[in-house]
């Protein structure tokens, strides 16, 4: 019989990625000073998962490496060795060792066995045994040389309490007949008198002789299970010495390996490792399922209608479409939630960050995690991790001072770096928090006016000066560190959450620290979208990003400069946008006297879009433009409406950066007139004064 | 075709078990550690359980001996999964009740004959 | 809604080597052109599409095709070619399997109608002349002569992909 076992190879180097990250959690908290059992129990339970499945796999040098790491761990459990910074370094470092050879044999590559081995060497040392606790040879194969033997007396008298371990002599007996021809005799003598039996006891006694079978580990492999409780003698009826002398004692338990059917298949592991899987809570299938039934209930009762319906039955039918659409809307949330995966998942990798980087910082710096359990898409999960690891490596090299300045500064020497996860309404907000010493208000303010983004007079309230980290070209570190600013600005970061829907602003007090937050939508998948008639044109606007939609109240127009136009709502002065314009649907400006406004926020902006009609809200299925065509300009996606028709759906952010765009060169035209009347007013001042 | 309760944290062992005893029409259920597994004991009987030592939760061994007690699982034949190194948690499985027990490296023919020795 | 012409579900698909030397060929104003037939994943009536803002006039919108989204491409406005009424009887759209690095991409082009299946094979091929015309030598396979007529054999993907992806891409980072 063969069976593959090589489909399961993903499922396990899944969980040893996720026994790796466990393993960490686990010995930097007890770095962190928790001796808790279970804590080194965990880290025992992984280390030996992963030595059992690569071992099955015949990953060797995975296996051998857990093998002895098992070893210390086994120690630390025994309470023979304490968790020392020692212990905990070294071991942190086979965890990134496995990760590695892990990382390699999936991908198909060949192991380098020499980095293994020093580690090993060192794991060793540190057991005390100067590599002396040899690992043991695993693949010993079970020599079943040929012997002159080739008849056998057994002699087999089981404990009283022999069943109760599920053991069953007629079972042994039917296994040993198969390794050769067996009589067998019983001896009743213990047999008690008939009311004192117990028929869960074992009384009887057996002698047999076992002819044809010339292997004696064979028939100890048998009474493997049993041999503590049993007495049990085997004696060969024509003695051999000279093999039997050899076998005597040897009762080393072995393991086959079979054949070269497991052989590596580079090409195979490699096509594996590119399929991505995601892990669903059984629950969560089951209420698909009881969906899917109801669906299913619902479409058979509208075709029974369909088949012979008249107008009397219009309410049934009535009905039956609600039902549908009820069925499928909760299909579809079920779907989706399937997606949906606790943001635990991007926080764990931050521990061992923090304490790397502390490291290496010189900085004393304490992590705390809330709101882990907070479900996001995975793949939104998927791109926000390189943001995340960007602000939490910036807080801690920017933010956070040194524990001498820290002390200085009357505050504890102990830095912390706090992330937090929440929903908030139709979004996820995830904040990094540091208590450091905040950003440096007037450095950015100079480097902004240096690269021309603000202007010297501008009176820029402070919060807004600090939102200018996240622009283009901008990198106030005056030292490119190894840490963070290599290359890689706040604009990247921006930029990802921004393609992802998202949005990030900072929050800064001097002295006290900085809060970015990050704000994402809950899935890629699905928008809430606002349909709108601009010239004709059907076009999605994302619900999320709508404050309020409006008819102009002409009084509340201001030309700004003559033609960029603003509207006062409630003290505020907001931009308005045509997106006629924008979009370049028409040549006719809108009258602005007229039009309906929908005010809407992207990031700190807010703006006014020109629209000409509002259509229905309904949920949209966003479909990439990239994936046939390219990024196009102010928009985030397609959809299909219900007519068949494709509906482009607006990305508010880029739209605005396009009307910005536009409006540049409208007012480089007009500042150049205005220049010009400046020039003339200035003139005719100097000549009458 | 014997039914089995196969008990262990990790899936992918759990999964090439269940595999393996699947396909040669063995009817299996899985669970991931000893509490579950017990919890399942309990409302259900079984031809043969195979599980894990090391789990979280409930560990192989305390599973057995919990099992035990239950009727339906007096003479139930109860393997635990073991690698080479463990001769004392055999020896402790043993005086739990445990029947046998299966070596690591997880092997679909080792298993397969093996567990003909219990179940016939 | 989507009426397909034809099915371009090549016949002799068994036979790949053969098909590999066919051509569908398609009018743009008095030309025949010809793309490699196993490229051609259907023919379809011309329909309305929708606009995308900021794009070169050559590309005309995109179209729901069974759930994607699929750019519409007018050749004859690309190869700066008179540009005609589009007749919903007439104008055909031509949907195209295109290859590149980054993968496969499904596109459609807008031709005045579709003419013929021809066979040429390689050593048939001509290279096309530079003259230096709106059409860039390089998205031209080769010219063949058919029935004594001379057909223009496209080369799709550098079409698609640098003659119009790039430009369109181009365009919008301005």
């Amino acid at each position: 019989m063969s069976i593959d076992l090589e489909q399961f190879k993903e499922i396990f180097f899944e969980e040893s990625f996720e026994g790796l990250d466990a393993m960490e959690t686990c010995l930097l908290q007890m770095e962190g000073g928790n001796d808790d059992l279970e804590i080194v129990n965990t880290v025992f339970r992984a280390a030996h998962s992963i030595k059992g499945g690569s071992a099955t796999f015949s990953f060797t040098a995975v296996a051998s490496f857990t093998h002895v790491m098992e070893g210390l761990l086994d120690d630390m459990r025994e309470g023979n060795r304490a968790a020392d910074q020692e212990v905990v370094n070294i071991l942190l470092q086979s965890v990134d060792l496995l990760r590695e050879l892990l990382t390699t044999i999936r991908e198909g590559g060949d192991v380098d066995e020499s980095e293994v081995s020093d580690l090993k060497e060192a794991l060793q040392v540190l057991r005390g045994g100067e590599g002396a606790q040899a690992v043991p040879e695993k693949e010993v194969e079970a020599a079943s040389e040929k012997r002159d033997i080739e008849e056998w007396e057994i002699s087999f008298s089981p404990d009283e309490d022999l069943l109760q371990t599920g053991n069953d002599p007629a079972l042994l007996f039917r296994e040993l007949a198969m390794l050769g021809e067996l009589s067998l005799t019983y001896d009743a003598s213990r047999l008690p008198d008939f009311e004192a039996m117990d028929a869960e006891l074992a009384y009887l006694q057996w002698k047999m002789t076992l002819k044809g079978c010339s292997d004696k580990a064979a028939i100890e492999e048998i009474f493997e299970w049993v041999e503590d409780e049993c007495d049990l003698e085997i004696t060969a009826v024509q003695p051999d010495r000279r093999a039997e002398d050899r076998r005597e004692g040897d009762r080393r338990l072995t393991s086959r390996r079979t054949g070269s059917r497991r052989e590596k298949d580079p090409q195979k592991s490699k096509a594996a490792a590119a399929s991505s899987s995601i892990r669903v809570g059984t629950d969560r299938i089951d209420t698909l399922i009881d969906l899917v039934g109801e669906l299913v209930i619902t479409q058979s009762m509208l075709s029974q209608l369909g088949e012979d319906f008249s107008m009397d039955k219009l309410e049934n039918l009535k009905t039956g479409l609600g039902q549908l659409s009820r069925n499928s809307r909760q299909l579809q949330e079920s779907v989706m939630s399937v997606r949906m995966q606790p943001i635990s998942f991007a926080f764990n990798r931050f521990p061992r960050m923090v304490h790397d980087l502390s490291q290496k910082l010189g900085k004393i710096v304490r992590l705390e995690t809330t709101g882990e359990d907070t479900e996001m898409d995975k793949t939104v999960m998927e791109k926000i991790n390189d943001p995340l690891v960007h602000l939490v490596r910036n807080s801690m090299d920017h933010g956070l001072e040194t524990p001498e300045e820290r002390r200085a500064a009357g505050k504890p020497e102990e830095g912390v770096v706090h992330l937090s996860a929440s929903h908030q309404g139709g979004n996820i907000v995830v904040e990094i928090t540091d208590d450091g010493r905040g950003l440096n208000r007037d450095k950015i303010l100079s480097k902004a006016i240096e690269r021309g983004l603000v202007q010297e007079e501008d009176d820029i309230p402070d919060q807004q000066i600090y939102n200018l980290v996240f622009l283009a070209g901008f990198s106030t570190a005056d030292s490119l560190s190894d840490v963070s600013g290599r290359g890689v600005g706040m604009d990247v970061v921006r930029r990802n959450i921004e393609s992802l829907g998202g949005s990030v602003v900072v929050r800064s007090t001097p002295g006290k620290g900085s809060i970015f937050t990050i704000t994402l939508p809950l899935t890629l998948a699905i928008l809430d979208g606002q349909l709108i008639n601009i010239k004709g044109q059907t076009m999605v606007l994302p619900l999320g990003s709508i404050i309020e939609s409006l008819i102009v109240d002409k009084t509340q127009l201001n030309a700004m400069a003559g033609e960029s136009e603003v509207y006062s709502l409630r003290d505020e002065y907001i931009p308005i946008i045509r997106l006629s314009e924008v979009f370049d649907l028409s040549d006719q400006q809108d009258d602005l006297r007229t039009a309906l406004l929908v005010v809407v926020e992207s990031g700190q902006d807010k703006v006014c879009f020109v629209v000409d009609d509002l259509l229905a809200q309904q949920q949209v299925v966003i479909k990439s433009m990239e994936s046939n065509f390219c990024k196009v300009g102010g928009v985030s996606g397609a959809t299909i409406l219900g007519d068949g028709n494709v509906s482009l759906i607006i990305d508010v952010n880029d739209t605005i950066r396009l009307a910005k765009e536009l409006g540049m060169e409208h007012l480089q035209a007009q500042q150049e007139q205005g220049n010009a009347k400046y020039k003339q007013a200035r003139k005719m001042l100097e000549v009458t004064g | 075709m014997a039914k089995v309760l196969i008990v262990d944290d990790m899936a992918s062992m759990r999964k090439m078990v269940a595999f393996t005893l699947e396909s040669v029409g063995h009817e299996v259920t899985s669970a991931e550690d000893g509490d579950v597994a017990l919890e399942i004991g309990k409302k259900d009987s079984f031809d043969l359980v195979i599980t894990d030592v090391n789990m979280p939760n409930m560990d192989g061994i305390t599973l057995t001996k919990s099992l035990r007690e239950l009727a339906a699982f007096k003479f139930t034949p109860i393997l635990l999964l073991t690698t080479e190194a463990g001769k004392d948690k055999k020896m402790e499985g043993k005086a739990a009740g445990a029947t046998g027990w299966l070596v690591k490296p997880f092997d679909p023919d080792k298993l397969l004959s093996t567990i003909k020795r219990v179940l016939g | 809604m989507s009426e397909a012409v034809a099915e371009a579900e090549p016949e002799v698909k068994d036979d790949l080597a053969e098909a590999r030397n066919q051509y569908l060929t398609f009018m743009l104003a008095d030309e025949e052109y010809g793309v490699d037939i196993l490229r051609v994943q259907e023919i379809k009536c011309w329909e309305e599409v929708t606009d995308i803002p900021n794009t070169p006039d050559f590309i005309k919108g995109v179209m729901n095709l069974r759930g994607a989204i699929v750019p519409i491409i007018d050749l004859r406005l690309r190869f700066s070619m008179e540009s005609v009424e589009y007749d919903t009887q007439k104008t055909v759209v031509i949907v195209l399997k295109v290859l590149s690095e980054k993968g496969e991409r499904t596109i459609g082009v807008v031709a005045d109608a579709v003419s013929d299946v021809c066979n040429v094979s390689p050593e048939e091929l001509r290279v096309a002349p530079d003259f230096g015309g709106a059409i860039n030598i390089e998205f031209i396979r080769g010219l063949a002569s058919v029935n004594d007529k001379m057909v223009i054999l496209l080369n799709i993907d550098h079409l698609i992909n640098q003659g119009v992806l790039q430009h369109v891409q181009a365009e919008a980072t301005v």
